[in-house]
């Protein structure tokens, strides 16, 4: 059960029982939707970004708690960050779960390393990337919904 | 005609190797079966065996391999006739799969013979395979899909759906057993129904021929279609049945070899049934480990397994919902052994993986029935589908896995 409980563990429970800024931006200057049809997953994000910062980020959606929790984490983790660490997060973050070997960057990556237990769970990563991905395809105005599948 | 005994259960989980294995440290409990089934050594074997002793190609060779590999080949299609009760073996066609089967009636008889404005009823809770293709043919020829509503328990309003059968209606097609909701559909009235109006009927019968005994001449049907690899057979090989007269209206699927008469460039003539649809090289290996896996069903006895599948159905569902938030998506009064279910707000797919660690196999997702999902209001549920060689014991256990997944979401 300790691969279980390296996935499921209380980080990822609570930020999907109480997801963190998870609501609407009405004057959001970036969004994306990011969507996995075979499983479900579902997402809008938004994103105020002012002086290359992100001043305000949120997000919508239903899916598996995994896809949740990294929502809410992310949104935690990169408010307040310039455009330029938020990618580099980005990079190390998606490096971290689909890398063959855990990189020794992965301990860059703070509150997020409670998601890297998605390593041994192949089928899963994408739910936990879709919200990196979606917040990749927002600053790059992307109009269709994009997917990890 | 005796039950299936506990006795006789051991005796054929031993049939199927892949039981005996492990997953995460635990013992397999293989509840997947309306995704695929597992096989017994028998199918494995016929497979080994034909590709080491009589391997060749077919209907092409006067040398003694292939005329072995044509006859296990042509047996193989004995056999299915037998199945299923066709009249005639000319009306098996090896196809790829049920996926493959509808797609050939919906290009091969619905481009000549289905034309704009015509209407082809389908039903709320079609699996993809049965929805698309019509969709694609619909696009082509300008004629209207129509969709017949289900009510909240899963099953066909029937009047709703006998009030769509009119004049326009030209093609009808539906499952006889859901592979989300388990609903077993009263398809022997629906196709009396749309004879009297002289409208052909395929029915998808890929959840339907490992469960029960099928009578496609007592049914009536048109066109009735299954795959070999939810019949315990291997995978790549289906069946479309088709009466003589339809088929021998439709313009062949895919071109090639084994199809032909004649060939010049100025003029190809076809095969004759079933040849005609059958181009290239067939999935000869899957045909033969298809007639196995049929040989083993029969050797235990259709009615014996609906009867003890039902009582796995009885057990599971009575036990499940004992369990709070467990709330089942599909409880029609005449069920398959397809156990669909949400539980409070945790997503299938975390249900699955908490259950894989234990060994479970469930499938979670809508199961390539999107617009049911929507229908029921789900964005997805997680399905424990029963076979023959699941046990009790297995049902026990998967519902102290559901307990577990309770507490880690507590």
């Amino acid at each position: 059960m300790s691969d279980l409980q390296e996935l499921y563990q209380e980080v990822i429970i609570d930020h999907n029982r109480q997801p963190r800024h998870c609501h609407a931006m009405a004057d959001a200057t970036h969004h994306a939707e990011g969507f996995n049809p075979l499983c479900g997953d579902q997402l809008t994000l938004y994103l105020k970004i002012q002086d290359e910062k992100i001043v305000d980020i949120s997000f919508q959606g239903q899916g598996c708690a995994i896809s949740t929790a990294s929502a809410s984490l992310m949104t935690e983790a990169l408010l307040g960050k310039t455009i330029t660490e938020a990618q580099k997060l980005f990079k190390t973050f998606h490096v971290a779960l689909t890398a063959k070997e855990l990189p020794a960057t992965s301990k860059d990556l703070g509150k997020l390393q409670a998601l890297i237990g998605v390593r041994e769970f192949p089928m899963r990563v994408k739910c936990a990337t879709l919200a990196w991905h979606t917040f990749d395809a927002a600053m790059h105005h992307q109009q269709k919904p994009i997917s990890t599948e | 005609m005796s039950e299936l005994t506990t006795q006789d259960i051991t005796r054929i989980r031993q049939d199927f190797p892949i039981l005996q294995t492990n997953v995460h440290g635990n013992p397999l409990v293989y509840f997947d079966n309306a995704a695929s089934t597992q096989k017994p050594f028998s199918v494995i074997n016929s497979i080994n065996s034909f590709y080491t002793h009589h391997y060749s190609n077919v209907h092409r060779s006067v040398h003694y391999l292939s005329e072995k590999a044509t006859e296990l080949y042509e047996s193989a299609r004995e056999t299915i006739r037998e199945f299923i009760r066709a009249k005639e073996s000319r009306e098996i066609i090896f196809v790829r799969g049920t996926t493959e089967a509808i797609n050939l009636v919906a290009q091969s008889y619905g481009r000549s013979l289905i034309k704009a404005e015509d209407e082809i009823l389908i039903t709320e809770m079609e699996h993809h395979s049965n929805i698309v293709p019509w969709q694609m043919l619909c696009e082509q020829t300008g004629a209207k899909l129509k969709v017949a509503p289900i009510n909240d328990e899963g099953e066909l309003i029937l009047d709703k759906f006998l009030e769509l059968l009119t004049s326009k209606t030209k093609f009808v097609a539906l499952t006889h057993i859901s592979n989300s909701l388990g609903t077993i559909n009263p398809i022997k009235q629906i196709i009396k129904a749309a004879h009297k109006l002289h409208i052909p009927v395929l029915i998808d019968g890929a959840q339907a021929v490992p469960h029960m005994a099928v009578d496609v001449q007592e049914l009536d049907c048109d066109f009735y279609v299954f795959s070999g690899h939810k019949l315990f057979g291997p995978t790549g090989i289906g069946v479309l049945y088709g009466k003589t007269e339809l088929l021998e209206k439709m313009s062949p699927y895919q071109g090639g070899g084994e199809m032909i008469s004649r060939v010049t460039f100025e003029k190809t003539t076809y095969n004759t049934l079933p040849f005609k649809f059958e181009a290239g090289t067939p999935n000869i290996s899957g045909a033969i480990g298809l007639k196995a896996a049929v040989d083993y069903i029969n050797n235990i006895g259709l009615t014996r397994i609906m009867h003890y599948e039902k009582s796995l159905l009885n057990y599971l569902t009575q036990e499940i919902q004992k369990i709070p938030d467990v709330r089942l998506i599909g409880t029609a009064k005449n069920k398959a052994a397809i156990v669909s279910f949400v539980m409070g707000n945790i997503h299938p797919h975390d249900i699955g993986t908490i259950l894989d660690q234990q060994g479970i196999a469930i499938r979670s997702g809508h199961h390539c029935n999107m617009p049911l999902m929507q229908r029921m209001q789900v964005p997805a549920t997680a399905r424990a589908s029963l076979a023959f060689y699941n046990t009790k014991e297995e049902i026990d256990h998967f519902l102290n896995a559901l307990e577990q997944v309770k507490k880690v979401f507590h």
